[in-house]
């Protein structure tokens, strides 16, 4: 069931993959707008890095959000996964995976490259990839929430930011502060214990309150 | 067996039907008529269980759907008035991927069986958007097909669809109903069905207390 959900909604983003492509286009272009707009001081840039390339990221998953569950209500594929013999749960659990698969794992490989543009270290470089890698599910997990509840609405683009942006202040506060105290040569590892926390909370909560999302947003 | 018993459905502020009562027994068909508004598609989907009823229950062998949960859901198929298939993917990849959802392992050549019977071989292989309405809705029909559930929910199955699947409907109808099977179906057409038992459900606009009557076609 969960493997059908992944494989099919993989399946899809292959089909389009222009969707897929520019969510990360417009992360790699915001990201290097900043070194451009603010010139070469290695020092200003290094300390705004994290900021920035978190930033970016928060507002590319935002573009992906729109579609988890869009498409497939449009054309009725989603009242057919409610009324399979399944739990939601799971339904949306898979949802879920496919979206960060697809939207959030290309931007999270491609973060180090970027980094190299703000003339970040190393060490930091690695942080900053582990700090993706940790924050960017919870960002897929919070999203869905938000995603299923605007579910049909008109408008339901910007409602979507309004609704989840806030709830990724939490994210976007550890995970750039991670990749800081590597900047500044502190342990980063309280920053991401703090984001794991985030996860585990995200993963048991999210996929429960986006069945009830939909539940409601599809009567 | 379904049994509904006192359904009643409020849209924004209207009454759509209030005390809809029928019961259903194996190998029976209930038509579902009434003019446009008059709450087909609601009553349908409360059937489903996508939707909520404002009073009354729906009851699946004895016990509440919501409560029997997904142990109805396997006995159930639902066809609305969305087809339900994925643009992108061919009948073949949306077949199969339907089956698997609902829990069941359809190998190719299974899946290549159904989509032959509604008579979409040759295009199995072509992504949906490339298929007419009809025949969209005719990819949608395999799933009829495919399926071993006991209870079909069919929302205004014959739309778009020509002479020959419309003979086709009743034929899949009909041989589900001599399986023991039940179905509903939402529709404006009378069907020609050569086995099973038949009634009738016409649902008015608006007037409550009016709003339902029952009758048996000998």
């Amino acid at each position: 069931m969960f493997r059908w959900i992944v494989a099919r909604d993989l399946t899809l983003a292959w089909r389009r993959r222009a969707d897929v492509l520019s969510t990360l286009f417009f992360f790699v272009i915001v990201v290097s707008l900043f070194p451009l707009g603010i010139g070469p001081e290695s020092q200003l840039l290094r300390t705004i890095a994290p900021g920035v390339v978190w930033v970016a990221a928060l507002l590319a998953s935002m573009l992906s959000l729109n579609r988890v569950f869009q498409n497939d209500y449009q054309d009725g594929t989603l009242e057919q996964m409610l009324l399979t013999p399944q739990p939601l749960y799971l339904v949306v659990m898979g949802k879920i995976v496919a979206q960060w698969l697809v939207s959030e794992v290309p931007l999270v490989l491609i973060a180090p490259l970027i980094g190299v543009q703000f003339d970040l270290p190393t060490d930091t470089l690695v942080v900053l990839f582990i700090s993706l890698l940790i924050g960017t599910p919870i960002l897929s997990l919070i999203g869905s929430v938000g995603a299923a509840l605007t579910l049909g609405l008109r408008g339901g683009g910007v409602l979507i930011a309004l609704l989840i942006l806030p709830l990724y202040i939490p994210v976007l506060i550890f995970g750039a502060g991670a990749v800081d105290a590597s900047i500044i040569g502190v342990s980063p590892q309280a920053n991401l214990y703090l984001l794991g926390a985030l996860l585990a909370i995200s993963l048991i909560f999210a996929p429960w309150a986006t069945s009830a999302a939909l539940r409601i947003s599809l009567e | 067996m379904l049994e509904v018993m006192n359904l009643g459905c409020v849209r924004g502020h209207r009454t759509l039907f209030s005390d809809v009562n029928f019961k259903i027994k194996s190998g029976t068909l209930l038509q579902l008529k009434g003019p446009n508004g008059s709450g087909k598609t609601s009553l349908l989907r409360i059937v489903c269980g996508l939707m909520a009823p404002e009073t009354g229950e729906v009851r699946w062998e004895g016990a509440k759907i919501r409560s029997a949960g997904e142990e109805y859901s396997r006995n159930l198929t639902y066809l609305g008035h969305r087809n339900g298939i994925k643009e992108e993917l061919s009948s073949l990849e949306n077949l199969r991927i339907a089956a698997g959802l609902a829990g069941l392992d359809l190998s190719r050549e299974k899946a290549q069986e159904a989509l032959k019977q509604v008579g979409l071989l040759g295009r199995e292989n072509l992504p949906a958007r490339f298929l007419s309405e009809g025949q969209r809705r005719r990819s949608a029909l395999a799933r009829l097909v495919a399926c071993t559930t006991k209870l079909w929910v069919l929302d205004e199955v014959l739309a778009s669809l020509d002479t020959a699947a419309v003979k086709l409907v009743e034929s899949l109808i009909a041989g589900h109903l001599s399986n023991g099977g039940l179905a509903i179906v939402a529709t404006h057409h009378d069907l020609n069905l050569s086995a099973g038992s038949f009634e009738r459900l016409e649902l008015a606009t608006g007037i409550p207390g009016l709003a339902t009557s029952m009758e048996r076609p000998s």
